[in-house]
């Protein structure tokens, strides 16, 4: 579904990304690991379409469509959906009006009629309660005064209510107490289907005790240096990240 | 992939939707000003002595005042002498009716979405259409003459209600009130005169629609609205201009009465031409609005969505003289590429538990500059004066301005004056969220800025809040930075 071949993006002049290669099926759940500043977000950022990375090699291929010369908009009706590391409050625009807005834009991209309000208001209190969702957050501004929390149950509401084929999820963990963890990843492990597809970036084999990768990746310094399955995960909390960093100079320097 | 520079290009380049302008006979005065100017005026309106003598004594007021200089731009260089200060569609007949209407002009207004034909005309709303200086059609005449109420143009007014006219012209706006005004009393065109006599609740939306037309005239039009005891109005005035290189100067003025218990509502959807993208052309829009309560328990309340103007500086005001007399002002102001707005309102509490209530939203996009100007003032007689004034600014990009300048002056101890403000930025970051969820960059600003303005719109009656919903995003398409 998802073919990412030889990435190469900068921001600012500066290097982030050196040469991604990885490839996601329908149905895969793929997490990316990786220490602070190796460029995980900066590649969720790229494969979302945001205007101040600029690619300067490789090709992205989604669906067999170039994900590259799509607008970010088009990218999200196309079925890429971003769960923000940081999801930004727009004061004035209430969460169910933005919501409305995107599911019907999305509908009208793939030639559905606009949701009647009936039907939506029905759609939205099956996904609140996949993820805890209070109702009451529904009518305030979107993500305003939100907590930290509610911010990210916010982005795995948004993903249930609109059901993209590809969810990148940045650090959906990060900022979560325990409680709220769990909810959240049984919400996202409801989401699971054989169509649908996940990468899932997290600091911590924690939130892969709950949802269970088939594959993770380590990202260092723009580049993917080790694939492994959840096992891998384990490994990395338990020994860090130096000791892949030590091999991989050792092969640099061979 | 689009970037934000050329998005804003793009808005830059966008046409003005309304620049057409129409090929028709017109009689136009010479340019230049001076007292046979206003005497032709005057006479080519068939005025009273006692008219003249009022603009005479307009012109005199004005030829001792200077551009004031307090406002936060530069003020242009006006040529007052290179004006044409009448200029009137030609007719070679009185009109009896709206088939007599030139039919060019119709046409121009039902480009404009104002069809003056009645049965196309919007249900519930009576329109007085002004072309330049001169008011060409009034519609649903009949139906609220049968009501008693008088919606007619202020020549018209001044040939039949002339005692009404002397009462209240220039009582509230005097002709000495400042430069822009007396210019106005002097050389007047046309406007709208409203009488709505007591008890009445006038049973449609009252419309005046200005177009300006001719090359290098000014339009002057004086507009009186008078609502009588125990009576209602909703008023709504719309604008618009064709493109020009130069610019045009627009110094109306508009007075309103409310009598005991009497309620006026006026609301304005402002779109004159604001000039391209580098300021060149435009509109200048100095006007002075001014109303007062001077019943008892009367209300007056202004609504503005000012999307157009290269400069737009008035200040829609209030005289609370009633006791328990009530004032709102309810302000958009959009301004981008160069435009200038210097805007807001003055609210004097004379009365006793006198009430204000100011919302003011400023929008700025492109290099725009806006200003919020405001002052509540409290007299010694005005005990438990209420106000309330909130005052919000939204900028878009990072080359434009704003700017917030609430006065208050309070003379009473028991005076309760709140004031709020706040600034917000429309980020790149936000328009990226919506992006990555299928909402196009328009789109995105047009969310955002509908709610930041849904608090004014909807005092707007129902079809002009859609109405300026859709202008707010025309003006605003693109602007994202
Ligand atoms: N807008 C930006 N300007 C300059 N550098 C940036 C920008 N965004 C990210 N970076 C840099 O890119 C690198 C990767 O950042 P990021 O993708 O956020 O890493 P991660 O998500 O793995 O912690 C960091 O060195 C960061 O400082
Ligand atoms: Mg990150």
């Amino acid at each position: 579904m998802l073919t990412i071949k030889n990435l190469h993006a900068e921001v600012e002049g500066k290097k982030i990304l050196k040469g991604i290669n990885l490839e996601i099926n329908k149905g895969e759940m793929h997490a990316i690991m990786g220490p602070n500043g190796s460029g995980k977000s900066s590649l969720a950022s790229v494969l979302a379409g945001r205007d101040n990375y600029t690619v300067t090699e490789g090709e992205v291929w989604f669906n067999g469509k170039n994900l590259l010369d799509m607008a970010p908009e088009d990218r999200a009706r196309e079925g890429v959906f971003l769960a923000f590391q940081y999801p930004v409050e727009i004061p004035g625009v209430s969460n169910l009006n933005f919501l409305k807005t995107a599911l019907n834009e999305i509908r009208a991209y793939k030639g559905l009629p606009a949701l009647e309000a009936r039907e939506f208001l029905k759609l939205t209190k099956e996904k609140q309660q996949l993820v805890d969702f209070h109702s009451n957050l529904m009518n305030r501004s979107l993500n305003e005064g939100f907590s930290g929390g509610e911010k990210k149950r916010n982005e795995i509401f948004q993903l249930a209510m609109l059901d993209p084929q590809l969810a990148i999820l940045d650090e959906t963990d990060s900022g979560l107490d325990i409680d709220a963890l769990r909810i959240v990843s049984n919400g996202v492990n409801k989401l699971r289907d054989a169509e649908k597809s996940f990468v899932v970036i997290t600091h911590y084999q924690r939130l892969l005790e709950y949802i269970i990768p088939d594959f993770v990746h380590v990202l260092y310094n723009g580049r993917i240096i080790k694939t492994g399955t959840k096992e891998l995960a384990l490994e990395l909390e338990e020994r860090g990240y130096d000791w892949l960093k030590e091999e991989l100079h050792l092969k640099e320097s061979v | 992939m689009i970037n934000s520079n050329e998005i804003i290009d793009d808005i830059a380049n966008k046409e003005y939707e309304f620049g057409f302008s129409t090929d028709i006979e017109m009689d136009i005065a010479p340019p230049g000003l001076n007292e046979d100017i206003i005497r032709f005026i005057s006479a080519k309106k068939n005025e009273p002595e006692w008219l003249l003598e009022w603009r005479l004594k307009g012109f005199a007021a004005f030829k001792k005042m200077e551009f004031p200089k307090w406002q936060h731009f530069e003020m242009p260089e006006l040529d007052l002498q290179a004006l044409s200060y009448y200029a009137a569609p030609r007719k070679k007949k009185q009109l009896n009716s709206l088939d007599e209407v030139d039919p060019e002009l119709l046409a121009t207004f039902e480009k404009l979405g104002i069809p003056l034909n009645e049965q196309k005309a919007l249900t519930g709303v009576a329109v007085d259409a002004v072309f330049d200086s001169v008011s060409v059609a009034t519609t649903f005449k009949g139906k609220l003459k049968e009501m008693g109420v008088i919606f007619c143009s202020f020549g018209e007014a001044v040939q039949e209600h002339p005692d009404l006219v002397k009462k209240y012209l220039g009582s509230v706006v005097p002709h000495t009130d400042n430069i822009f005004a007396a210019l106005n009393a002097a050389v007047f065109s046309d406007g709208s005169f409203v009488y709505i006599p007591k008890g009445v609740r006038c049973p449609m939306e009252l419309s005046t629609y200005f177009r300006i037309n001719a090359q290098n005239t000014g339009q002057f039009e004086r507009t009186l609205i008078i609502a009588d005891d125990n009576s209602y109005v909703s008023y709504l005035e719309g604008c618009t201009a064709p493109m020009r290189d130069e610019n045009q100067l627009h110094a109306a003025v508009v007075e309103l009465i409310a009598l005991e218990q009497a309620e006026i509502k006026y609301s304005t959807v402002q779109n004159w031409y604001p000039g391209d993208k580098d300021g060149k052309g435009g509109i200048y829009n100095f006007v002075t609005k001014r109303g007062i309560c001077k019943g008892t328990a009367s209300k007056i309340s202004w609504t503005q969505v000012e999307t157009g103007s290269a400069i737009t500086w008035k200040y829609p005001s209030v005289i609370l003289q009633g006791d328990h007399s009530e004032g709102e002002f309810y302000s958009v102001a959009v301004v981008r590429n160069k435009q200038i707005a210097d805007t807001g309102t003055k609210i004097h509490h004379i009365g006793k538990g006198t009430k204000s209530r100011i919302i003011s939203k400023g929008i700025s996009a492109g290099r725009g500059d806006n200003s919020y100007r405001g002052l509540v003032a409290v007299g010694p007689r005005a005990d438990n004066a209420r106000n309330f004034t909130q005052c919000d600014s939204l900028l878009i990009g990072n080359q434009c301005g704003s700017h917030t300048f609430p006065y208050i002056e309070s003379r009473n101890k028991t005076a309760m004056i709140e004031h709020e403000a706040t600034t917000s930025k429309i980020g790149e970051d936000q328009i990226f969220y919506l992006n990555q969820r299928g909402i196009d960059s328009e789109k995105a600003v047009a969310l955002i800025v509908n709610g930041y303005v849904k608090e004014v719109l909807n005092q707007l009656p129902m079809e002009f809040a859609v109405e300026a919903q859709k202008l707010l995003s025309i003006t605003l398409e693109g602007s994202v930075g």
